[in-house]
């Protein structure tokens, strides 16, 4: 392979070993940011396009992207996209995980 | 406003090399590697730009390139010899090989 693979989702010639299909229920909070991220990607909103989600699902790095599953990746990927875009800040971000936390 | 398809259906062609870091849609398993035009897709906003917030224009055409397997893959395990792979790719990945192969 002569070109460098870009990021740990440029997977083509990898060694698989054994593939296991997803078989489980969608949990609550998987379909909510599901839904999330059509609101926000909408024809009325278009704060974010696909790809844009790609991108950042993509720029998580190799070490987060390996510990994590399909919607976790989704989840860390639209922080950091709301948040570079400005939409919510960091601090906003961990005081509402707080608050909920709270009252968990 | 789109541009007219530069390749048609069975034309030989090649993946551009690109060592780039932007989001593509052009795995590194078919850069540099030959294959021929399945069909023509139609054009599509160009994901590299829209996936920096950009709006994807101007169209880019997309075409279904047929890779042999023999030609992806040198591991052993790979013994089709009739089988292959088909990867859309967006025309400025592809260039036209000048020898048929």
């Amino acid at each position: 392979m002569s070109i460098a693979k870009i990021g740990p989702h440029d997977l083509g010639g990898d060694d698989a070993g054994k593939v296991s299909p997803l078989s489980r229920d969608l949990q609550w909070w998987e379909k909510r940011i599901d839904a999330l991220y059509r609101l926000l990607a909408d024809d009325r909103r278009m704060i974010l396009k696909v790809d844009e989600l790609r991108a950042a699902i993509e720029a998580l790095g190799d070490d987060v992207y390996a510990r994590h599953d399909y919607y976790e990746r989704w989840t860390l990927a639209l922080r950091n996209l709301l948040v570079a875009k400005q939409v919510l800040d960091e601090a906003e971000i961990e005081t509402r995980i707080a608050a909920l936390k709270q009252n968990r | 406003m789109t541009m007219a398809p530069k390749f048609k259906q069975g034309d030989p062609v090649q993946v551009c090399e690109r060592d780039v870091t932007y989001h593509r849609r052009t795995p590194s398993y078919v850069q540099g590697r030959r294959g021929h035009i399945e069909r023509f897709c139609g054009a599509f906003a160009n994901p590299e730009l829209l996936a920096q917030g950009r709006d994807g224009l101007p169209l880019i055409n997309l075409y279904r390139v047929r890779f042999e397997q023999a030609e992806l893959w040198t591991t052993a395990e790979v013994d089709a010899d009739d089988d292959s792979v088909d990867v859309e790719i967006y025309e400025h990945w592809l260039r036209q090989c000048d020898e048929p192969f």
